[in-house]
């Protein structure tokens, strides 16, 4: 069974691979279609993304391919930097100094040794129950209530979004197989692969046609294209689902689910990135801004997709 | 005295340095705004904005390792003299310009220490502030030594640098780091002007490097 799982991953990876470097090749066509000595700025920037792709997918394959530590060290470290780049941007004192270490150091460990070891009845309340009521606490002993309310606040939102939501990806792990096998880490690579090409068609196809935006004070997405993204995740699901328990209609669902709260999350943290006056999260991923620019419609999908898996399937 | 346990003791300076770099790196993603100037090997003096003791390791993990080498953070002498390990990291990792912050014990001028370093032909990292910032004033006055070096060396570059963020990643007090995006931006150059008296060349230093503190951010 485990020889057949590895398999399968090495095959979606490889299938990936093949996307890729027809991406890359595309981008080179482009890039030669163009006169000696110009080049395209939406050009250059497509190709800086697929090279970032490239990087996402390998990191992301090795990882699982290492099995169950892997998946889980990953996402931890991801939600670090989701974190880190989050908090960088929120109203914060000195007074809070020891709660957001705690948040870090203590809180986001916890989290994912909660995930490792499928205690659900901790990992679920965790950080919306105990981070929530003690975070504040701390911060309160200091005394310092300058704008005390917004700086908890916006340290919980973070934690909610950086830490429990994205954690909820590595929990799909846990979920126990309707056969009893070990292929429950392929609806992770499922999950991944229908949001992240949902919001890619949507970003390149969709836009060009549809002219409806909707938040058009925020967000470049129109009516027409998020519909044509979630239609493109759902034949993506459709095609995949032969690594999930949903059966053909069940996986396209549950990927035009994922796809669609996906890129209402993207929008959200559109509003949120407006309001904070800040264009890219971080630079840490070449053409993509931060880890959370890249993740945002990963963070919103996955807490829904992982509730659904144990609800309808569980 | 090139013997075999200062050829050593070299090797673990360097291996010390790029570790405080990697940490440096992993808690902050600490990452060069290079606004005024090019990452390039030349001689110049980074005047920096001083709130906390990792700033001077901040400029250090962002400059480029050919430049990381010509470049020497000027230092407090008590501080880094105070036990063995400081006594390691200081001079010999970081390769500090030691000087003596207290007029009435010093033996040798600050300034003599300084301006030979320039005219080995190092780069400096200094914090013409003299102490850390604990107000809630971005800069606080700059002492006259920037103005000195540049009076006394004209043709070496000042470059203001501004660290973002490290007053929330490392408060005074605190002990554990906080993992925040901390950005080092480098601004252009400037020289002390012909005629142009220290408190007006103090004061437009401190307006370039304050000018650095918004981010170029296209909206608000």
């Amino acid at each position: 069974m485990a020889s057949q799982t590895t398999v399968d991953i090495l095959l979606l990876s490889f299938g990936v691979f093949g996307i890729l470097i027809a991406l890359t090749l595309l981008g080179e066509f482009l890039r030669a279609r163009l006169p000696i000595g110009q080049s395209n700025p939406v050009v250059e920037a497509f190709v800086v993304r697929v090279h970032s792709w490239w990087g996402l997918t390998i990191v992301l394959s090795l990882a699982v391919l290492s099995g169950q530590v892997g998946v889980i060290l990953l996402f931890a470290f991801v939600s670090f930097a989701a974190l880190r780049e989050f908090l960088t941007f929120t109203n914060k004192r000195q007074a809070d100094h020891l709660s957001l270490v705690l948040a870090f150091f203590a809180i986001l460990p916890l989290q994912y040794i909660f995930v490792a070891f499928d205690w659900t009845a901790l990992f679920t309340v965790l950080i919306p129950v105990y981070a929530f009521l003690l975070l504040p606490i701390v911060s309160a002993l200091r005394g310092d209530t300058n704008q005390f309310l917004v700086r908890v606040a916006e340290t919980q939102w973070g934690l909610m979004i950086c830490v429990y939501c994205i954690s909820h990806v590595p929990a799909l792990l846990t979920y126990d197989m309707p056969d009893g096998s070990d292929r429950s880490i392929l609806l992770i690579v499922f999950f991944a692969m229908v949001v992240q090409l949902g919001d890619l068609f949507e970003y390149y196809a969709g836009r060009t046609f549809g002219r409806r935006k909707i938040a058009p004070s925020l967000s470049p997405k129109t009516i027409a294209g998020v519909m044509g993204g979630v239609f493109a995740a759902a034949v993506v699901g459709a095609v995949l689902s032969w690594i999930t328990p949903f059966g053909v209609l069940g996986a396209a669902a549950m990927a035009a689910l994922a796809s669609i709260t996906g890129m209402f999350g993207s929008i959200v943290f559109a509003a949120i990135k407006r309001d904070k006056g800040v264009k890219d999260w971080s630079h840490l991923i070449p053409g993509q801004g931060g880890f959370l620019d890249q993740l945002d419609s990963v963070i919103f999908a996955a807490p829904v997709f992982y509730h659904v898996t144990h609800l309808v399937w569980g | 005295m090139a013997d075999k346990k200062s050829l050593l003791r070299r090797v673990a300076a360097r291996a010390v340095g790029h570790s405080l770099a990697f940490v440096a790196r992993f808690i902050t993603a600490v990452r060069a705004d290079w606004r005024g100037i090019e990452p390039v090997a030349k001689q110049r003096v980074y005047f920096a904005n001083h709130v906390s003791n990792a700033d001077m390791p901040m400029i250090w993990t962002v400059l480029p390792g050919y430049m990381r080498r010509q470049t020497r953070p000027v230092a407090a002498e008590d501080y880094w003299l105070q036990n063995k390990l400081r006594a390691f990291v200081g001079p010999e990792v970081f390769n500090c310009v030691l000087v003596d912050r207290r007029p009435e014990a010093r033996t040798e001028d600050p300034m003599e220490k300084i301006l030979e370093a320039l005219d080995e032909g190092s780069s400096l990292i200094i914090f013409p502030e003299g102490n850390r910032n604990m107000t809630d004033d971005p800069l606080l006055p700059f002492r006259a030594g920037l103005y000195n070096m540049g009076k006394a060396r004209p043709h070496v570059d000042l470059v203001p640098t501004w660290i973002a963020n490290l007053n929330e990643i490392m408060p005074k007090g605190e002990v554990v780091p906080l993992p925040l995006i901390c950005t080092v931006t480098f601004g252009s150059p400037i020289h002390v002007e012909e005629a142009e008296t220290k408190d007006a060349f103090l004061k437009r230093a401190a307006d370039s490097l304050i000018a650095l503190s918004s981010p170029e951010r296209s909206r608000d």
